[in-house]
Parts: C-alpha cells; sequence; structure tokens
C-alpha cells in the first residue's frame, strides 16, 4: 500500500514539476498556459489520490469521509482549472495579444 | 453565416415548442421536482462536509439545504422537473473514465515536450477553428471544459450554436479536434 502511495506521490511530483519547467520554457503567454493549467491538474488528481488511499490505512467512517473531502477537492479543481485558464486566454484575447508561431522570436 | 442563421431560428423554434408543451401539460409530467433533487444533492454534500451525525448539526443541515434549494431553484436544473435523470448520470459518468484516460495520455505529451531539448522546434502553436453538431448548452460547455483538461488544447471561445476557438500547441494535438471526445459527448448527453 504504502508503495502505491509513494508512485503515485512521486508520478505528481513529476508532473508538477514539468509544469513549472514548461512555464519557463514555452515561447509565449498562450502556450505557457498549456503546461500551467493542465499539467498542474494532473499533478493533483495523482498526489491527492495518494493522499486519500493513504488516510484510509485506518478504515473508519471518520477517515472516509475525508477522504471523500479529498476527492472532491480534485472534482472541483476539475471543474475549475479550465474555466480559469479559459478566463486568462479570453482575456488574452481580448486584450490584442496574439499568439506565438513558427520563426517568432520569444516573448 | 446563413448556416447559423438557420441553426439560431431552428433553435427558437425548438424552445418555444418546448416552452408550448411544457405549459399545456404540467400536471401529468413524469420524473421528480427538481428542488428536491436539487435538496437531496446539498445535503449529502453537507453530510460529507460537516461529517457530524447528531440531531443539531443534521437539523441545521436541512434547514440551510431548504433555504439555498429556494434562493437557487433553477441553477441546477433551469427545468421544473428533472426526467431521465439516473441513466444522463449513468451516462455522464461512463464518460469520465475515458475522458481521464485522455488527459493522462496528453499529459504525457505535454510532459514531454516541456523536458523536451528541441521544444522550440516541435511545437506549432495554430488557432482552429470549427463547427461543433452538438446543441445543448451543458454540452457544449462539457465539451469545452473537456478540450481544456487535455493538454495541448486550450478553447478560446464557444458561441452558443457551437462555434469553437481552440488554441493547439502542435499538430498532434490539433488532429484530435473534434473526433471522438465529440461523439461521446453527444452519446454522454443523449443527443444521438
Amino acid at each position: 500500500m504504502d508503495f502505491v502511495v509513494i508512485f503515485f506521490l512521486v508520478c505528481g511530483l513529476v508532473f508538477f514539476t514539468g509544469g513549472a519547467v514548461g512555464i519557463l520554457r514555452f515561447p509565449d503567454f498562450y502556450s505557457r498556459l498549456h503546461p500551467a493549467g493542465k499539467l498542474d491538474t494532473m499533478g493533483s488528481l495523482l498526489m491527492m489520490g495518494a493522499l486519500s488511499l493513504y488516510n484510509l490505512h485506518h478504515f473508519t467512517l471518520g477517515n472516509m469521509l475525508t477522504s471523500l473531502k479529498i476527492i472532491l477537492i480534485v472534482a472541483f479543481v476539475f471543474l475549475s482549472s479550465p474555466t480559469a485558464i479559459h478566463g486568462i486566454v479570453d482575456a488574452g484575447m481580448r486584450a490584442g495579444l496574439g499568439p506565438w508561431t513558427k520563426g517568432d522570436r520569444r516573448r | 453565416m446563413d448556416d447559423r442563421e438557420i441553426r439560431n431560428t431552428m433553435r427558437q423554434q425548438r424552445e418555444s415548442d418546448e416552452s408550448d408543451s411544457l405549459s399545456a401539460s404540467l400536471p401529468e409530467r413524469g420524473g421528480v421536482p427538481a428542488s428536491i433533487v436539487t435538496f437531496f444533492i446539498l445535503f449529502s454534500l453537507w453530510i460529507v462536509l460537516s461529517g457530524r451525525f447528531d440531531l443539531f448539526h443534521l437539523t441545521l443541515g436541512v434547514l440551510s439545504c431548504v433555504i439555498v434549494t429556494l434562493f437557487s431553484r433553477d441553477l441546477l436544473f433551469p427545468e421544473p422537473r428533472a426526467r431521465g435523470l439516473l441513466g444522463a448520470w449513468i451516462r455522464f459518468v461512463s464518460y469520465v473514465p475515458w475522458l481521464l484516460y485522455q488527459i493522462f495520455l496528453a499529459n504525457l505529451h505535454v510532459l514531454y515536450l516541456s523536458f523536451h531539448p528541441r521544444m522550440m522546434e516541435l511545437i506549432d502553436p495554430q488557432i482552429v477553428r470549427f463547427q461543433s453538431k452538438l446543441r445543448k448548452d451543458l454540452s457544449l460547455v462539457t465539451f469545452a471544459n473537456s478540450i481544456t483538461l487535455t493538454p495541448g488544447t486550450i478553447t478560446v471561445y464557444v458561441s452558443l450554436d457551437g462555434d469553437f476557438s481552440v488554441h493547439a500547441i502542435d499538430e498532434k494535438s490539433r488532429e484530435g479536434l473534434p473526433g471522438e471526445m465529440e461523439d461521446r459527448i453527444a452519446r454522454a448527453f443523449g443527443e444521438q
């Protein structure tokens, strides 16, 4: 059980790291939002799943409720994160920022 | 342009049909009142979040759930009676594992891109426009959210009649649009 938990935690950490590296490396505003918004979602899914699994070591009603709450966090992140990204992209478009295309300089 | 106008008039026609039949045959309609469903959703959330089962806390929960249900009666279900809810839930829940699998695959792809030494040559961001065949608002929103959740693609703009603008980061993320995901959402919301 501990192995599974540690495995998921490390996977989540890799996704979070990839998200951070991606934010630094991608060339412009819109392409940076790809790793920022979505690798984080995957990372939080894996890490929260691991935490709720770890929390079920001693199976009681209270522990189960806590695990359910952790799963609820993931559900709300999955709803709110795309909405937030869409809002940011929309704001960028309205402000008139054109997307980077191949061959442009990094911004 | 013409196509869009036709669709708009069709939509209005359909909506007026629906409201006519609603006012005509309200009493003998099947299904449960939507406010009761809203109440039970809210109350199960209350139970999970409070975690106490004594009389005092349950009474507080019932009271506040009733008040919130009265406030926001038409927020979750715009129609006054919810029909075919169980089937809709089953179809939607069976859509979720496939979505998670797609998210996982696409995440691996963006992870690969962001660690790749020659990332600047691999990516080719472009904005893709396409017309979706989905009609219901809820399925359009779900489709837009699913597109944004699968990495490599962000929904920039959706119009009411299903005009999508999607920012896709490279060729591989672009080729899957609209594709299988649209079919599955159409099936999950009973549009086929």
